[in-house]
């Protein structure tokens, strides 16, 4: 039982950080309609440059998280400059865009082998304290509180700011429908960078939590989320926030889950990319996605 | 005759994957043509070479019969995945064959059959000849195939679905056909592969090679049957090519290969092959629609 509960636990925790990655995945999907596969290269620099400024550096995480946050931002930009705004006008740039979001991902994973080698590194020792609690049984670490409770902030704050600000609603309006937005005088190209700006944020947030969780970081740690990351916006429905956070704590769970139940840890990955063919092909919306008419 | 002799033995096992890869893009031309963005095609190749290599290995199977049961295995498993699948467009269909592929990874990763994680040790039979004779074979396919009522009826979905359906193009019939030819061609390849490289792992047939499959097809060009080949063999010759202008080992390969892919998007849309195509005027009724 106990044993059950802290596997519950742990599912939760990673499942905050799938769910943060997530978000930024689908925040780009609901305003672009394009799959931004660079993403996960992104959290993989971000979570690197943390590292090395904390190492090399010798800033406090609690400077160099937020600084590693904005230079992801930026690069969200860059991002968008390069791969995507020249190909906006074009018909195809659903396609065109994944593919030069591949491109980018691939520029982006060889700087990280080039700035950062490829060998996998660590956040030093005592670049946060850990406190070890031990509940009813149940041991949770100050590390994983915090990770959970940064996520959840990182959430609540974007949340907010795409419900109350006027820049929230303007992406909102590019999201529903972009000429109208254009003909109500919205800058769409403005808003469409700062979609970029913000997924790529959250996402480089994502890569230093997850290597702060893991204790490790490495040039190929995007491979992994970027796929599950995937799962996690078909889970909850492309374009869904709610989805994409309710996404990344079920597949979290679902992730522990199975290695509790079948004792393995082979089977893992397997469970959850049958759930996402299945979710495919009875309910492709997600769970908390709008029904398209037509699926472009 | 010495000097090209001298040049295989050096060259050889680039020749051969540059074979092999061309024979995979070009299994994907075949759903891309039609407008069809699959990601499971490295893994309709992971189960041609499989059972290939399980009916060589454990059946001691002739090697032609062993690499036809292959393309066949592939083949029927793109129609069960086809039938349902197949009603999904665009970024969805790419992330159910994605995740379709995923499956069978993982699959080969826990069957005891397949050697799991380790592999599978197959003998090498495959020679160089046999890799360009199956790709002579199947870009001949292909380049006839855009001649037929099934090649154009392909054309005309990826130009406009409702259109197409309105013209009485039977959609799912030509789009399961078009699914199924392609997992055909990358069963046959898989096979080819898995008797050429002594030992087959799930890990040759991942996410990351469906991608690079559909990197050939991009910087080659998707719209003419050599446009495939022509990406496999520029970008699988690359390291070999940077190697020879001094370039050395690393994360700037890796660069250069994420820059002709983005010059590539970026500027010629329909791939290196259109620098060849002499641009034929389009009748002006034509340019008007």
């Amino acid at each position: 039982m106990n044993l059950l509960a802290q596997q519950l636990i742990n599912g939760v925790f990673i499942g905050s950080v799938y769910g943060l990655f997530a978000v930024g995945y689908t925040l780009v999907f609901g305003v672009l309609d394009i799959l931004n596969l660079a993403h996960a290269a992104v959290f993989t620099l971000a979570g690197l440059s943390a590292v090395w400024l904390v190492q090399t550096g010798g800033l406090s995480i609690w400077i160099a998280f937020p600084l590693a946050t904005l230079m992801a931002g930026l690069l969200g930009l860059l991002l968008n400059q390069v791969a995507f705004v020249p190909l906006r006008k074009r018909a195809d740039s659903q396609f065109s865009g994944l593919i030069s979001s591949i491109a980018m991902a691939i520029i982006f994973e060889s700087a990280c082998l080039g700035l950062f080698g490829a060998r996998s590194v660590r956040f030093p020792q005592g670049t946060v304290a850990v406190q070890v609690w031990h509940v009813a049984g149940v041991t949770i670490t100050s590390l994983q509180v915090g990770i959970v409770l940064t996520a959840a902030l990182l959430m609540v704050v974007l949340h907010l700011f795409i419900r109350r600000t006027r820049t929230g609603k303007a992406i909102r309006a590019v999201a529903e429908n972009e000429r109208a937005a254009m003909l109500l005088g919205v800058n769409v190209n403005g808003i469409i960078a700062w979609t970029f700006f913000i997924s790529s944020a959250l996402g480089g947030a994502a890569g230093i939590l997850y290597g702060l969780y893991f204790d490790q970081l490495g040039p190929d740690m995007g491979r992994s989320i970027e796929l599950k990351g995937l799962a996690v916006i078909i889970l909850g429905g492309m374009g869904s926030i709610p989805g994409a956070i309710l996404g990344g704590v079920a597949f979290g769970l679902s992730e522990v889950l199975t290695v509790a139940i079948t004792g393995t840890s082979n089977l893992r990955d397997a469970v959850a990319f049958t759930v996402l063919f299945t979710i495919l092909l009875l309910r492709p919306s997600g769970l908390l996605g709008r029904v398209k008419l037509r699926e472009a | 005759m010495e000097q090209l002799a001298q040049f295989y033995a050096v060259y050889g096992s680039v020749i051969n994957f540059i074979g092999i890869n061309a024979l995979l893009a070009l299994s994907l031309n075949v759903t891309l043509a039609a407008g069809l963005l699959s990601l499971g095609n490295a893994a309709f190749a992971g189960l041609g070479g499989y059972t290939a290599g399980v009916l060589t290995v454990h059946f001691k199977l002739p090697f032609v019969l062993s690499i036809c049961s292959g393309g066949l295995v592939a083949a029927l498993c793109g129609l069960v995945v086809g039938l349902p699948v197949l009603r999904l467009r665009g970024v969805f269909l790419a992330m159910a064959t994605l995740a379709f592929g995923e499956v069978v990874r993982i699959a080969a990763v826990n069957l005891e059959i397949t050697g799991g994680a380790e592999g599978l040790t197959i003998p090498k039979v495959t020679e160089t000849w046999m890799i360009y004779l199956a790709l002579a074979g199947f870009a001949y396919f292909l380049a006839v195939l855009r001649r037929t009522r099934l090649g154009w009826g392909l054309v005309s979905m990826r130009e406009d679905e409702t259109a197409a359906a309105c013209l009485g193009i039977h959609i799912t019939y030509y789009k399961v056909l078009a699914f199924m030819l392609g997992a055909m061609m990358a069963g046959v390849a898989g096979g080819m592969y898995a008797h050429l490289n002594y030992l087959i792992t799930p890990r040759d047939f991942g996410f990351f090679i469906a991608v690079d499959l559909l990197i050939y097809n991009i910087v080659g060009g998707t719209r003419v049957w050599y446009g495939p080949i022509l990406g496999a063999a520029l970008l699988t010759a690359l390291p070999e090519i940077l190697r020879g202008i001094g370039v050395a080992a690393g994360p700037i390969r890796m660069f250069v290969n994420g820059l002709i892919l983005l010059l590539v998007i970026l500027f010629l849309p329909n791939g290196l092959a259109s620098l060849f195509t002499r641009r034929r005027p389009v009748p002006a009724k034509l340019e008007a629609a």
